[in-house]
Order: C-alpha cells, then structure tokens, then sequence
C-alpha cells in the first residue's frame, strides 16, 4: 500500500515537472523526459510488471494531455518499462553504468519509435535533421537530469525495500 | 501446471506477460477507438482535471509570479532611465495626441463610409492561462485552464492579441487543450488579405527554431503577392473563423511547377512566450 502511495506520487511529480517546470529550464526548447527515467528505472529495479505498470500510467497521462489518440504512448512506454524489467536479473544498486546505458537506450528507442510512426508516416523523411536536433538533445539532457534524478529513485526504492521486509518479519 | 490457474491456497497472480498482452491488446484497442471518436475522452479527461489541473495551475502560477519577480529585479535599473526619457517623450505626445484626435473623428466617418468594421470586437472571447505544455519535443500543443464548465467547446479558435494561436483539440472539465498553428501536425486554410488569393499554412518542426511557419499552394497568377504581405484566415476554412490574422510573409517563393507559390509567414503571435490566450467563444458556422 505505501508503495503504491508513493508510486503514484512519483509519477505525478514526473509529469507534472516535465510539463511546467522543465518547460522553463528547456535548452533550445528541449525538455528531459523524466517519465522515461521513471518508467526505466523501476522497470530494472523492481521487474517486468512493475515497469510496463508504471509505464502505462505514465504513457496514459502523456495521452490525455498531450496525444492525438488514448493509447499510443502508453503503448510505447509499457514496453519501455516492460523491456527494462528484464534487465532486473543483473542489476545491483552499486553499479551505475547498467542503468545510465539502459536509460539512454530507453530514451533513443522513444525517440526513434515517436519519428516513425508520428514523423515518418507523414513523409518527413529528413531523418538526419530530426536526429541532431531532437532525439540526441532529448537524450543528452535526459541523461543529464538522471545523474540527479536515478540517486533519488534508487533511494526511494531501498528505503520501500526495507521497510516492507521490516514489516514482513513480522508475522514469520 | 498453467500459470494462470489458481491452485487452491495460492495466491493469485497474473505473469506479467500475460498482462503485457492484455494491456497491449487494451492499448490497441483504445488507439483505434480513439482515432477518429472522442468515447473515452469524458470520464478519462474528466479523472485527469480533478486529479492533475489543480497541480499544474499551482506550479504554472508560482513559475511566473518568480520569473516576474526575477524580471523586475533585473528590469529596475533600465526602468529608472528609461522612466526620465519617457517622461520628455510624454509632453511630446500628448499634444501629438490632440492632433490625432483630431484625425481619428474623420477617420471614424470614412470608416463608417467603407463600411469597415474591425472584425475581431464582433466574436466574443474569454481568457484563459496556459499550465502546462507538450511533454514531448515533438509537437507544440498545451493545456490552458479553462474546460467545457466554462462554456468551452472542440475546434474554438484561440488567439493571443491579435494574432492566431491555434484552436481546441480536446475538452475536460476545467481544461482544455490547443494544437498550436505551429505544431508539425497542423494545417490552416488561409488566404492574402490584399488580394484573397487562397493557401495552406502548415507548421513544421524543422522551423521552430527560425521562428517562422510555411505556406504553399498559393495560386498568385497576377504576381501581385509580395513579401509583407498580411495573411489571414480564408473564408472557406472548416475550423477557423474568417479574418484572424496569422502573420506576415517573410519569404515568397515560385514552386518548380510554375503555378503554385510557397514560402515562409512570420506569425503574429509569439509562441515563445505566451503565457495567455483568448479563446474565442464562437463556432464556424457550417452548412448542415
């Protein structure tokens, strides 16, 4: 229940702070996308459902506010986080380099899938333009705030960690 | 022993990728339903305005009542010089002013004689503050906190002073979003005030940072087209009321074709930094 509490707090403050906040700390009018980091993060961390759950709350968000049609980000999120979960086997909270490399692949696999289908299928095909000039610089700064905000999540999800083998010890 | 039948004493669980599966069947399901109807729209909206609007209207206000602060901080020392010449230039005009007055009685009369109304003061409008923009970079669309309780309605036009914003795309409660002219997706129908020479306007991601949007298929057989031009919305659009200004043509191309035009428009609004919007609360009346 406190998980579930705290998850959904995390999500909203994600989004919310990408919609507002970020919008005024944008560089060249690019904002990081924090619910990737959020999506990937828990996804290696704590598995395969949690991960695609979070990542369809966050795509179902994305597609209220923002989308064309119900359903495509949070498609394309749940597989973020479902892809992520996989990677749980072989994560270790002391290592760093696993989730920067899953991050970053999250976030170039978003922006790739988002010009195909939004961009591509209506006959943009300037692929190198898009890339140097929204992809990478998504990637970039995405990368960029998870060095602040992967700590925090990781944080987060230790003390949730403990405190529910706490209260599981209890009853043994 | 199948995963998903329940052995007695065991608690049920469902494998995630037979959650996957539902949910990305779910998923599939909504993006075509979706498509073209508005079905779930109403109940999912109306959760997002209750749970998430109020959030976003808090931070959006305490982000400008900050940046103002900051801007007038900065803005003092300029504004105490700027303050002497102004009032020089005061004396200056006021009694330029009273010349004008003079002129503008005998500009009302000829006004009156060409039957020129200003347009705009006909469509009623209401204000509305943007709280919150696109999470993406792809496209440029935002949330401004005003919904259907406040009679706000799909496809209204939004303006920022005297220029085009965009126009509703979807309605909650006390939200509603805008596609902005300059989004990739978007088109407008528009035409050449001077000569109502008809063309399409479509944004394009590729110019956002140059500041302008295109235009093409402007058919301008007498070349009388130049650049400076002001565009405004054409009368046969579906969406968009007739004569708001959409900006100005800052470049004006032949087409290879030899009969077709296309070019750039500088927009009369300034995306960067919009904070407020009209909306204007008035459809386009079209035949049954």
């Amino acid at each position: 229940m406190k998980r579930f509490i705290i998850t959904t707090f995390l999500v909203f403050i994600c989004f919310l702070l990408q919609c507002t906040v970020f919008h005024a700390l944008a560089f060249g009018g690019i904002v990081p996308n924090l619910l990737i980091v959020l999506t990937s993060s828990f996804g290696f961390m704590r598995g395969e459902k949690t991960g695609l759950l979070i990542g369809f709350f966050c795509g179902l968000l994305v597609d209220i506010f923002f989308g064309n049609s119900i359903g495509f980000y949070s498609l394309l999120y749940m597989y973020i986080g479902y892809m992520n979960g996989k990677f749980c086997t072989i994560f270790y909270p002391q290592d760093i380099k696993l989730p920067i490399a899953l991050i970053l692949g999250s976030d170039c696999f978003y922006g790739l899938t988002c010009y195909v289908i939004l961009f591509l299928l209506r006959s943009r095909f300037d692929f190198e333009y898009y890339f140097m000039h929204v992809i990478l610089p998504e990637i970039v700064y995405t990368i960029f705030v998870t060095i602040f905000l992967y700590p925090l999540i990781l944080w987060i999800n230790t003390r949730l960690e403990r405190s529910e083998l706490r209260s599981g010890k209890k009853f043994v | 022993m199948s995963p998903i039948v329940k052995r007695k004493g065991e608690k049920f669980t469902l494998p995630s990728k037979y959650l996957l599966f539902i949910l990305t069947i779910l998923c599939t399901g909504m993006v075509l339903l979706t498509f073209n109807t508005t079905v779930f729209s109403g109940p999912l909206s109306m959760v997002a305005g209750y749970t998430v609007v109020p959030f976003e209207e808090g931070i959006s206000s305490v982000g400008s009542w900050l940046a103002n602060r900051s801007d007038e901080l900065v803005q003092i020392r300029d504004l105490i010089a700027e303050n002497e010449s102004l009032r020089e230039q005061l004396d200056e005009l006021t009694i330029e002013n009273t010349r004008l007055q003079q002129d503008r009685y005998e500009l009302t009369n000829l006004r009156e004689l060409y039957s020129l109304d200003a347009q705009y003061d006909e469509y009623q409008k209401t204000g509305a503050r943007i709280i919150a923009r696109d999470a993406g970079n792809w496209f440029h669309s935002f949330v401004i906190n005003k919904g259907s309780q406040d009679g706000i309605a799909v496809d209204m036009n939004v303006m920022a002073g005297s220029g085009l914003v965009g126009r509703i795309v979807d309605v909650g409660p006390n939200w509603s979003k805008v596609k902005a002219i300059i989004a990739d997706d978007s088109n407008v129908s528009a035409m050449v005030l001077s000569s109502s020479d008809n063309m399409i306007v479509s944004g394009n991601l590729k110019l956002y940072a140059s500041g302008v949007i295109e235009f093409e298929q402007l058919v301008d057989s007498d070349n009388v087209v130049v650049e400076g031009d002001k565009i405004v919305t054409s009368n046969i659009s579906d969406k968009y009321l007739p004569g708001i200004l959409v900006g100005y043509i800052s470049t004006i191309n032949q087409d290879a074709n030899n009969l077709t035009k296309s070019g750039y428009i500088t927009p009369a609004v300034d995306f960067e930094h919009l904070e407020e919007v009209l909306v204007v609360m008035e459809l386009k009346q079209l035949p049954e």
